[in-house]
């Protein structure tokens, strides 16, 4: 809730300052690899990937405000549905791998969704924590996803001669497009009716129904459309390593990526992205042995300690910094404190 | 399976219920009474483990005293950790957003597993069990049960009838009960709320710590062992409804059964049977066995 409504040309302003931000974000990552050596380009394919998931769990938890503890199964599934349906011989056809992994996820997503819609706040985050952990202990406890040592991906998936994403640059510049493609398609998404009636349910789910809306079906919709589009990152994930194992699955890395969302700034898009990028450039830092030595085993401290003090220092999560900055230079820091996280539906970018 | 070995397998269930319903004791009441979704619990569980390796050569040096001593101190240490960490950590976080609060308990846990590597290390370690605690008894003619077992069980008894005397018939507990129900109303009667909040943040600190120094010798002492106990926490507040003691118990109790059962009769099935029994559970009661308040 914002306390005074910021005039039109404000707000275009605002608008055209996110678009910017967004395009200069996508356009810094075309251009990376002509700069970066294959470490860096490895890395922020590794990145780029997890900002995917990350944007799959805001369109959940920052956009319609479902706290979903279980995103890593809809992954991990993407992930094995990838190497199991590999066929012996040669490579698979993008065409057909990638929207069969995306559906796996997806009708995962359908299932989980569907019971676990039943139940509200805290208590739906512990059923869909749940669900993550029986699909975790089919993988773990059965040889139908080689066990706890996971599978090697056969072949890599090709589009005919056009793509061939065993290539470190081809796959780079495919994940971009995905990685583009998933925030455009989910801006067009939050602005249409149905990402309204969303950021309705977030706000007031008691006063859309009074309205006449059936909310259930909305939520199962999002539920679902979160599912695939974090299938999709599994994918991806899945053709980059080469290699999956149960810990795509594990609450750990359900609890990562919620890190990261919520380190970013919940209830923007683009909050997803900088959290993915700042979690994982963190870890680089803390870890890197250039910087600290022999205390880079250590790098958890780091992390946490600067996870603690974004927390203390910034309420709004990474995405507020600059309006903060801005409030601040204006000398009104105190004024805005009172102002809650929650932001009007018009703001989902 | 005959008399015996089922006879076993009850005390066992009983056992790791009732020390699951001590560490999910402390969580409900955070977060029932606080609305705090604290991460950081399973890692005040893990602190009371490492307590009970590394404090008991110290405590042996400076007071001369056994397992008894150590506790003392170790309960002493743990509501001082609890009170300052309320004060420093959680006292500006009440205003905010649940999800602010995970992000911050999540920062914790990073923080306290880390610290405990740099203080302890990476190693596994065994506690000792005391010794007029070493004992077995006899059931029936072949088997025994090994008397600090029993011990847990008891202590995990005695303190849970304490909690319950403690909420239904004390000022204290009146207090802390209203308090979880309107806050605002109880600071305008005069009651200093804030203190509260740090009393119960403590005591739950408290009791998942104490809780760890008595497992201790059963599940020996290992990196990592409070993110395995948290979840399972959180599945025993969860079914039992968020903010009930009573839930909490009996919760931990059918969990213990389930858990100890499932490993002996569907070995392949264990981990996941556990997660059933709470999707099962809360499609039944969405708003778990007992609702609070």
């Amino acid at each position: 809730m914002v306390c005074s409504r910021p005039a039109k040309g404000e707000i275009n302003d605002m608008k055209k300052s996110k678009f910017l931000f967004v395009a200069l974000a996508l356009a810094a990552l075309a251009l990376w690899p002509l700069m970066a050596g294959q470490y860096g380009v490895d890395l922020v394919t590794k990145i780029m990937i997890f900002a995917i998931f990350a944007l799959s769990l805001e369109l959940l938890v920052g956009s319609t405000g479902l706290v979903c503890f279980g995103q890593a199964a809809f992954f991990g599934i993407g992930a094995y549905a990838t190497v199991l349906l590999t066929p012996q011989d040669g490579a698979p056809s993008l065409l057909w791998l990638l929207p069969a992994c995306v559906l796996a996820a997806a009708f995962y997503a359908l299932l989980v969704g569907a019971l676990s819609l039943r139940t509200k706040g805290v208590y739906f985050i512990m059923v869909t924590l749940a669900f993550a952990q029986m699909a975790y202990y089919v993988v773990h406890d059965t040889p139908l996803g080689g066990g706890t040592d996971g599978i090697y991906l056969l072949s890599k998936p090709v589009l005919g001669t056009l793509l061939d994403l065993d290539k470190p640059l081809v796959f780079y510049g495919f994940t971009l497009a995905c990685l583009a493609g998933v925030f455009g398609f989910l801006a067009l998404l939050l602005r249409s009716r149905f990402g309204r009636a969303l950021a309705g349910i977030r706000v007031n789910e008691q006063r859309m129904r009074a309205t006449g809306f059936s909310t259930y079906p909305y939520k199962l919709a999002a539920f679902v459309i979160s599912g695939g589009l974090a299938g999709l990152a599994g994918f991806l994930f899945a053709v980059k390593d080469g290699f999956v194992n149960p810990e795509l699955i594990s609450w750990h890395l359900s609890g990562e990526v919620l890190i990261m969302i919520i380190l970013g700034g919940l209830g923007h898009l683009r909050g997803a992205l900088i959290g993915a990028f700042a979690f994982a450039l963190l870890q680089e830092f803390f870890k890197s042995e250039a910087i600290f030595g022999e205390f880079s085993k250590h790098w958890h401290l780091g992390l946490g300690l600067s996870i603690i003090a974004c927390v203390a220092l910034l309420p709004r999560g990474l995405v507020g910094v600059p309006e903060q900055l801005a409030a601040r230079l204006r000398g009104r820091l105190t004024g805005a404190r009172g102002t809650g996280t929650t932001e009007v539906g018009n703001e989902s970018v | 399976m005959d008399l015996t070995t089922f006879l076993i397998q009850c005390l066992n269930a009983l056992q790791y219920g009732l020390l699951l319903f001590l560490v999910a004791s402390g969580l409900t009441l955070i977060f029932g009474i606080m609305g705090v979704i604290n991460l950081a619990h399973g890692s005040f569980y893990m602190i009371g483990a490492y307590m009970a390796y590394a404090l008991a050569p110290i405590v042996e040096a400076t007071f001369g005293g056994g397992f008894f001593a150590t506790l003392v101190v170790g309960l002493v240490l743990a509501v001082l950790l609890g009170y300052v960490l309320e004060w420093a950590f959680f006292s500006f976080l009440y205003e905010r957003e649940h999800l602010q609060q995970v992000l911050m308990t999540y920062g914790l846990i990073l923080v306290f597993e880390e610290l405990r590597s740099l203080l302890v290390g990476d190693d596994v370690y065994g506690v000792k069990v005391p010794e007029f605690l070493a004992g077995t008894l006899p059931l029936g003619d072949l088997m025994t049960y090994p008397v600090y077992r029993l011990f847990i069980s008891g202590v995990c008894l005695v303190l849970a009838l304490g909690m319950y005397f403690v909420f239904t018939r004390t000022r204290l507990g009146m207090m802390i009960r209203a308090g979880s129900t309107n806050r605002e109303m109880v600071q305008s009667l005069g009651i200093d709320i804030k203190f509260l909040y740090r009393v119960v943040f403590a005591a739950g600190v408290a009791i998942a710590v104490f809780a760890g120094m008595v497992a201790a010798p059963v599940s020996s002492v290992y990196p990592g062992m409070g993110n395995t106990v948290l979840i399972i926490c959180f599945v025993v507040v969860v079914i039992g409804g968020i903010g009930s003691i009573r839930g909490a118990l009996l919760a931990a109790l059918l969990i213990g059964v389930v858990d100890t059962f499932g490993k002996v009769l569907l070995p392949q099935a264990s981990g996941v049977l556990v997660y059933v029994l709470m999707a099962l559970i809360l499609l039944w009661k969405p708003d778990g066995l007992f609702k609070a308040g």
